[in-house]
């Protein structure tokens, strides 16, 4: 058994970044934790959930696909090369490692994206059991857990009472990391400490199949007058993917941009010539809660939410999907009465 | 630290479907007020398409917008595009001219199904713009016009000022194997023709219901009372065709700007049947 104490997170970090990995780990900035590339000085905090998720570090919010040189009347295109360092993600939350999975899917159906794949077979993803949940955590209402490990190339845990943690190797990307790490960690017992409990809130299957019937329901209405339309809750989404594509220019050269949207903002499916498929913010609501719970799960048969609750913690609004869910199932029910 | 770098260019890898290539610009007019005719050739291999796709268009600095292809590839290796000027790139696209270079990106979509067509009759419904999309299926009919039984085609603008390839659709109407009506809701001084909403051309026409494929083609408001008027002619739904406009970004399936519920328009439309369109809600 690998085992790390709990307060040399860091030693862990710097012993991967010589080793010529990126590390990603959840550095505290300000009053919030957040997911970062890790410097030598930076404290670790595994406790809180961190305020971002890891789908940047991989998807990123802006990154240039391709470059434009203006030559005469002609301009050479050329992609851009593919930005994909080596990369340790230390304890990652089991609902973000499980979302990379979600990602796979929707970035390898038809068109094999490959920024996607360079950077996900580039970067080791090492799961934290989650110790603590909090009231908007819902991870076991969507299929996680907190000790899930999908996604996961190896996983630490808290043990013997939060004083130390237990490395474990799931794979070769693993195993991988665990070599280059050896010098920081111990042989040894530990005894692993109980993960988190997370009460499951409603049941997923039932939103889907409520979803299949009630396009026409008036909660999308609802929801879509209480919403601010911000967009806070899928840029915080780890499995939220859609994006924009912006050229940008000069007179001689030229950029295009892959951008961070959400069907959640007003522009997103307007037309030029005025006409917009989702007039309202019910529409898009309605959207955001069908493709997560009902269409995601028909073409790639899982859902598109794994349960971080992060949407719920960052909206001004406080709209909480879990909230919404709770309400589908419960009306389900006692419509089944 | 260790830099894992691909080139997407270099190898055996497909090439990026992000990255447009160029397109030279051989002829250029300005077909209405707002909207302008582009014939183009891809430079180096001819870009192979279908009736039915589309490309974005790209201009230099500024962005892409998704046109539908207007041209049949019985036409040759060049391909047509009409534009309107709404956008950014679109009033941009206003000031090319032959010779002037575009990027493009595509063809993208599926496409209008012509080899179940093929023997049966064909109504066409195209108003305004929608004769763009529409007139890539028209031209590969004409083209191959003895595959085809009875060729009509129903077209409708707002005003005579907006018909859209206006002497071209005169020369259909003298083939003499096309039955060609064309109307506008409001008239001018000079016009001679029909005036009234496109529904009511469906009067001046004998549909053969079961062996009629329907493409319809329009704004909204068009297409719903055009449908109306199909499935009253007898015609079943799965053989009324549309053509959906959306602001396709990717093109491939990812950046989710096209869905309509679960359905990327860019990949498993811009074509659809009625029964396929009538299902999809938020579709028209």
């Amino acid at each position: 058994m690998k085992i790390l104490d709990a307060d040399k997170l860091p030693d862990l970090a710097a012993v991967l970044a010589a080793a010529g990995y990126r590390v990603v780990a959840p550095v505290r900035d300000g009053a919030q934790v957040r997911m970062a590339e890790w410097k030598p000085g930076l404290a670790i905090d595994a406790g809180p959930i961190p305020a971002n998720s890891v789908k940047e570090f991989l998807f990123p919010r802006c990154e240039v696909i391709a470059r434009y040189s203006l030559d005469g009347d002609s301009f050479a295109p050329q992609p851009a090369p593919v930005d994909a360092p080596k990369t340790a993600v230390l304890a990652v939350r089991p609902c973000d490692a499980a979302a990379m999975v979600a990602l796979d899917k929707v970035f390898n159906w038809e068109y094999r994206d490959d920024a996607w794949n360079a950077r996900r077979e580039a970067t080791t993803l090492v799961a934290l059991v989650c110790a603590a949940a909090d009231d908007e955590c819902f991870c076991t209402s969507v299929g996680g857990a907190p000790d899930a490990r999908l996604g996961a190339d190896a996983v630490l845990r808290c043990a013997d009472g939060a004083s130390k943690f237990i490395l474990e190797a799931l794979g070769e990307k693993g195993q991988a990391l665990l070599a280059a790490a050896a010098g920081v960690l111990a042989d040894g017992d530990a005894r692993p400490d109980p993960p988190a409990s997370v009460p499951v809130r409603f049941d997923s299957k039932a939103v889907t199949d409520w979803c299949g019937e009630n396009f026409e329901s008036p909660l999308w209405r609802d929801l879509g007058l209480a919403c601010l339309g911000c967009g806070s809750c899928a840029y915080a989404c780890p499995v939220c993917h859609c994006f924009d594509i912006q050229d940008e220019g000069t007179r001689s050269e030229a950029v295009r941009l892959r951008n961070w949207d959400t069907c959640g903002l007003a522009l997103f499916t307007q037309h030029s010539g005025g006409h917009n498929p989702r007039p309202d913010q019910a529409a898009r609501w309605r959207q955001r809660v069908m493709h997560k719970f009902r269409y995601f799960v028909e073409r790639f048969g899982g859902l598109a939410c794994t349960g971080c609750g992060r949407c719920a913690r960052l909206c001004p609004a406080r709209l909480a999907i879990s909230q919404v869910c709770r309400e589908i199932d419960e009306a389900r029910k006692a419509a089944a009465k | 630290m260790t830099q894992v770098s691909i080139d997407i260019a270099a190898g055996a890898r497909a090439p990026s479907p992000y990255v447009p290539r160029m397109a030279r610009i051989l002829a250029a007019e300005q077909m209405t007020e707002t909207e302008r005719f582009f014939r183009l050739q891809a430079e180096g291999e001819a870009m192979r398409y279908e009736p039915g796709q589309f490309v974005e268009v790209m201009v230099f600095g500024i962005g892409e917008a998704p046109i539908s292809i207007c041209s049949s590839p019985t036409q040759g290796e060049a391909f047509e595009l009409s534009v309107r000027s709404v956008g950014v790139v679109t009033n941009r696209l206003k000031e090319f001219k032959a010779g002037d270079r575009v990027g493009i990106r595509g063809p993208f979509g599926n496409h209008f199904d012509y080899a179940a067509m093929k023997g049966q009759d064909v109504l066409f419904v195209a108003g305004g713009l929608g004769l763009a999309p529409t007139r890539s299926l028209i031209r590969y009919v004409m083209d191959k016009r003895k595959d085809f039984g009875k060729v009509t085609i129903l077209f409708g603008a707002r005003e005579p000022k907006w018909l859209l390839f206006r002497s071209e659709v005169e020369a259909w109407q003298k083939r003499g194997d096309v039955d060609v009506h064309v109307t506008v809701d409001r008239g001018d001084a000079s016009w001679k023709g029909n005036v009234g909403v496109i529904t009511r051309l469906f009067s001046k026409v004998a549909i053969d219901a079961p062996r009629t494929w329907a493409v319809i083609v329009g704004p909204p408001v068009m297409f719903k009372f055009a449908v109306l008027e199909a499935l009253a002619e007898g015609i079943p739904e799965h053989r009324i065709i549309c053509s959906l406009e959306r602001h396709m970004k990717c093109g491939v399936g990812k950046c989710g700007h096209c869905q309509i519920r679960g359905i990327y328009v860019c990949r498993e439309g811009p074509v659809f049947t009625y029964e396929q369109v009538k299902r999809l809600r938020e579709g028209i």
